[in-house]
């Protein structure tokens, strides 16, 4: 079980949130304009960190916003939250 | 004669309150206090299993959880318990036990052939010798079914209630030995809120079996009144009976407490059980250790006990496990264990002690009292068949020292710590020199203390237990600023232990010497997995199924440790451990689910209509956790009967769905259709309040997610209907583009699902319907067209009413606040019934579309389908991005071989073709066929008078009109069929437009 430190809600159980993923990947502005290489790239690969890992999460059952989680993907520990575009 | 094992006095039983249970049928007399197995061992009964593999006879080997034999079934019928250990089980009034494996009874046991024909079956057996040839292996499994026993599962559904607890506390103490006592003492009087827990009847450990004195008590009423005092003290719970089982990433606990042990309960088993998940802040391990088995021809033999058990016995419960002991030791443990024995009046025949120094203080004393002591020495080899009659001694060079004769041979080869919860949790470990084995090293808020960090004195036991209490409070912040008291005990010394892991030379080839007795690995197992190249741990414990029983290998597992590096030359900290897993030891299944179980399983949600539905004899199918009205069948008629009744009432008058299980998302905000165009694969933006429209929402992938109507509400408000099992996925998906990648929108989302309910009327007379249901609403084609809606009142109540269809008629969506659904329902009824109103279920819904081509994602779509493969094409706006847009110009999406959809009509009208049927060319000889598509829908249409089917056929749509063939289930039948346009029935749409 991971105690995850929501901004807006404290620290809850992970069966209250959505694992979303690296994050980092923003959508490209402009798709339309990369190879399919590049989009693939956006699309499909992930860096799969050992170790530092920045991640999203929902709290779905919770506040159900979306923030960022840094997570040590070795012993799971939780270094740190933050939300999109600053503080909640 | 009854209990004559029990010693005339002492031990903590409590002797004025006698109780009977049954094992196998047979009356054992016991005490209140005993246990299951200290009530055996009191009646003389030392047979209490046989083993797995070769149905060897097996006794009572520990007096704890560590017992890789003593697994019993406890109680019958719907609450009976099996894999229950009776070292732990507490002797209760007409409790019901059962030995787990043997057959057909415990004394005279068929399977035993067993050993008498093969007599050793070598490891990885099952998997050489039973996977060819294969058609034996129902005969396999029915012998190995039989033999491999290990209790029955209930026969009926368990009647007991079991609960989840959530708890929290700042320090969790793990054990109530004396460690563990004197750290919640500690933490206590910090100020801290604590939590102590131990799998025991009775706190105390291992201050119940030892004559020592703490604080100048009896160590057993040291324990009580610790115990009493902090059960007394506010924010302290006490929970005896309770294993902690389970320890996990941020430190989550979770207990097994046993409720009901000391009370009968109707069918006399001690189910009933709470699972605790605790969050401490801190961690106290207290766990103790597990005396380690040694190895020796015939270790198995009922009768070998662990030394420190029999001390148990011999002290907490009054019991003389033998009439006449032999020790084998490497430690200074077992010579305390001789003493209890001739305090008891048990003859101690002979010492074997592998060291050459037996010189230290409870050595002495043994010799004082008499004892043969034999210095330098083993146990080559147990005598006797049912029981120990006898042991082999020798000097470790393999000189005879003579046969004794016993029927009891108490072992100790040193004690490994019970780090399991620890190790669970990644807990830091680390090889022990001292101990010959792994201890934990202190985690992230974990402190051990006592035996499981090695410390075998109980003086210094308490003094580490007190320790490691206060630094767990200190690490939350309590403190009372004084150094807390340690409880004074007697401080001893001890030799060093000398390791003993495979009897050297000669010694080492008699046989068998099992490492592990619940599973039946024997020394030569694991040197025939060596010698075969599995090493690592990890690859023996699969090769052999070393550790891999209830017992979770708590004996076996250091002891292989030892003998794996001996037998490969390495240091034993380089062997290491195989992982340890929870449970530490067996959890019932009931408690694991608590109440989570029938209806509260799983919620089950239903519409306002239900009961109505239910009332018109209605079937139901599962949608997700909806229960939706399936069909609604009249007496007499089958599915297939009722579905064409239903399916031809709305195509040629009128018909009445519940639809309310439809997702239902508003989204509201001045940049609503702007969030729409881009969600949306078709153009929102331009879209007049008071129309609704189609619209196909892919992933970034390019695939379709879902689909479903639009409405614009009015400037800045949109109702989005998703499909019944999309409903939260698209809200998650929608809210997380708004929340991480376009922050700037201003957009809100709110589901509304279960707010609207939603009436479908569907065929030629559903205007008539609504006018007669009456309705402010002008329904004329003109004022209220095909895709648009309206609001006005529908019998009375306020409704949104959507000319949308998906069945391909005149049809409109009425949507209904949820609590006035069930009146206009009823009213639509009413008023329809001289128009011959036929309400329908899912499955007619599903008819009707398909006549007319519709697809349903998840059906037709399985995340690898683009709109164009669909037919959908022209709902992708080239005007502007959309997600998933780019993708769907990539080489892959635009192949013309991809699946698309096509209709399928067989050659015999009357043929249904199997839903999931693969769909080829030319059924011919070659194989493996190439594969041209499947079917995704497949029905009886009663409108058309035959079958129709919608497949996804590769390059289908561009060859129209061609033969193919699909499988079914039974070799070498195809059926034939030609593809088709996949709209079936009034392809130009003119009835929903009526
Ligand atoms: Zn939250």
């Amino acid at each position: 079980m991971l105690l995850i430190p929501c901004p807006w809600c404290g620290p809850r159980e992970d069966d209250e949130f959505t694992f979303g993923g690296e994050a980092d990947f923003p959508r490209p502005a402009e798709p339309e304009a990369l190879t399919d290489e590049q989009w693939a790239d956006y699309l499909f690969m992930r860096d799969n960190r050992r170790g530092r890992h920045r991640e999203q999460w929902c709290h779905t059952a919770g506040c159900r916003r979306w923030f960022i989680v840094e997570r040590d993907t070795v012993t799971n520990e939780i270094l740190g939250a933050g939300t999109y575009g600053g503080s909640p | 004669m009854s209990q004559p094992f029990r010693l005339d006095h002492g031990g903590r039983v409590d002797r004025d309150t006698p109780l009977q249970f049954t094992f196998d049928g047979r009356p054992i007399d016991a005490f209140r206090g005993d246990t299951v197995a200290s009530a055996l061992l009191a009646n003389g009964v030392t047979l209490v299993g046989r083993s797995f593999k070769y149905h060897r006879p097996r006794g009572i080997v520990s007096a704890g959880a560590e017992d890789p034999n003593a697994f019993v079934q406890l109680g019958h019928g719907a609450r009976t318990l099996p894999n229950r250990l009776g070292t732990v089980t507490a002797a209760t009034l007409g409790l019901k036990v059962r030995h787990v494996n043997a057959w057909p009874n415990l004394e005279y046991d068929l399977m035993s052939a067993f050993g008498l024909v093969a007599p050793f079956i070598p490891a990885g057996f099952y998997y050489k010798t039973l996977m060819w040839p294969r058609r034996f292996w129902p005969l396999y499994e029915h012998v190995l079914r039989h033999a491999a026993g290990l209790g029955h599962a209930p026969t009926a559904a368990d009647p007991d209630r079991y609960d989840h607890v959530h708890a929290h506390c700042d320090v969790l103490v793990v054990g109530a030995g004396p460690a563990g006592l004197a750290a919640a003492h500690a933490a206590v009087q910090s100020g801290a809120r604590v939590l102590l827990v131990d799998e025991q009847s009775e706190a105390g450990g291992s201050l119940l079996s030892t004559d020592e004195r703490v604080d100048g008590l009896p160590a057993p009423q040291w324990a009580a009144t610790a115990t009493a005092e902090l059960a007394a003290t506010p924010g302290v719970t006490v929970l005896p009976n309770t294993t902690a089982f389970g320890l996990y990433e941020s430190n989550l606990v979770l207990l097994a407490e046993r409720l009901r042990t000391d009370q009968p309960d109707d069918a006399g088993s001690e189910s009933g059980a709470r699972v605790w998940r605790v969050l401490p802040r801190q961690i106290v391990l207290a766990t103790g250790a597990h005396e380690r088995p040694l190895l020796f021809a015939n270790n198995d033999r009922p009768g070998v006990m662990l030394a420190g058990a029999i001390s148990t016995y011999v002290r907490r419960y009054a019991v003389a496990p033998g009439s006449r002991a032999v020790l084998f030791t490497n430690n200074d443990s077992a010579y305390r264990t001789a003493l209890d024995l001739t305090d008891a009046g048990v003859p101690v025949a002979a010492i074997a002690d592998v060291r050459t120094d037996t010189d230290g203080d409870l050595p002495s004393e043994a010799r004082a009292q008499g004892i043969p002591i034999h210095a330098g020495a083993a146990v080559r080899r147990a005598h006797g068949r049912g029981r120990v009659a006898a042991a082999e001694l020798c000097s470790l060079d393999g000189a005879p020292l003579g046969t004794v004769e016993c029927d009891l041979l108490g072992v100790s080869g040193g004690f490994a710590p019970a780090l399991h919860l620890h190790a669970q949790a990644s807990g830091p470990t680390e090889w022990d020199p001292t101990l010959a084995a792994f201890a934990p090293r202190p985690g992230s808020g974990i402190h051990p203390a006592g035996a499981v960090a090695g410390e075998l004195d109980l003086a210094a036991t308490l003094r580490q237990g007190t320790q490691a209490g206060s630094a767990a409070a200190a690490a939350v912040g309590c403190s009372n600023g004084s150094e807390p008291e340690v409880p004074r005990a007697t401080e001893s010394t001890q030799a060093p232990i000398q390791p003993y892991w495979l009897p050297p030379g000669d010694l080492a080839g008699a046989k068998p010497q099992f490492v592990d007795l619940h599973e039946d690995v024997t020394l030569d197992d694991l040197r025939l997995s060596l010698r075969e190249g599995y090493e690592s741990i990890e690859h023996v414990k699969r090769y052999t199924t070393l550790g891999m029983g209830p017992d979770q290998g708590k004996l076996a597992n250091p002891l292989a440790t030892g003998v794996i590096a001996q037998l490969l030359g390495r240091d034993p900290a380089s062997v290491g451990t195989p992982r340890h897993r929870p449970a530490y030891s067996p959890v019932s299944l009931g408690a694991i689910a608590g109440r989570h179980i029938g209806p509260l399983a799983d919620p089950v949600r239903v519409t306002p209509m239900q009961d109505w539905h239910e009332a018109a004899g209605a079937r139901f199918e599962n949608v997700g956790q909806w229960r939706r009205a399936w069909y609604y069948p009249q007496p007499g008629e089958s599915m297939h009967e009722a579905v064409a009744r239903e399916c031809l009432a709305v195509r040629h008058r009128v018909g009445i769905l519940d639809y309310s299980t439809l997702g239902k998302i508003e989204i509201t905000g001045p940049d609503a259709g702007e969030f729409l165009d881009r969600v949306y694969t078709n153009a929102w933006k331009r879209l007049r309040p008071g129309r609704c429209r189609y619209g196909l929402m892919l992933g970034e992938d390019g695939m379709i997610f879902d689909d479903g109507v639009t409405a614009r509400l009015d400037d800045q408000r949109y109702l989005m209907f998703t499909s019944t099992s999309n409903a939260a996925p698209v809200l998650a998906w929608l809210e997380q583009w708004l929340q991480t990648e376009w922050p700037d929108l201003r957009v809100y989302l709110t589901s509304v699902s279960e707010h609207w309910s939603n009436i479908a009327l569907a065929g030629p007379r559903s205007r008539d319907v609504l006018a007669a249901a009456g309705t402010d609403i002008p329904l004329a084609g003109r004022d209220f067209p095909f895709m648009t809606f309206r609001e006005g009142h529908v019998a009375g109540v306020p409704t949104r009413v959507f000319r949308i269809s998906f069945s391909g008629e005149l049809s409109y969506e009425i949507n209904v606040a949820a609590d006035r659904a069930r009146h206009v329902w009823e009213s639509l009824v009413d008023a329809g019934r001289p128009l011959g109103i036929t309400p329908y279920g899912t499955e007619t819904m599903h008819v009707l579309r398909a006549e007319k081509g519709f697809i349903i994602v998840g059906q037709e779509t399985d995340g690898s389908v683009t709109p164009s493969d669909v037919g959908l094409g022209r709902l992708l706006s080239r005007r502007k991005d959309f997600l998933g847009k780019r993708s769907l110009s990539r080489p892959d999406s635009v192949r013309p071989d991809r699946k698309q959809l096509v209709g399928l009509l067989t050659d015999d009208p009357a043929q249904v073709l199997p839903e999931g049927g693969h769909v080829v060319d030319d059924p011919g000889p070659q194989r493996p066929l190439p594969m041209r598509g499947h079917v995704t829908s497949s029905y009886v249409s009663p409108v058309l008078g035959r079958s129709i089917a919608l497949a996804m056929v590769s390059g289908g749509r561009a060859a129209l009109g061609e033969r193919l063939y699909v499988a079914t289930l039974h070799n070498d039948r195809w059926l034939p069929a030609r593809s088709c346009h996949p709209v079936f029935y009034d392809p130009a749409g003119a009835r929903q437009h009526a």
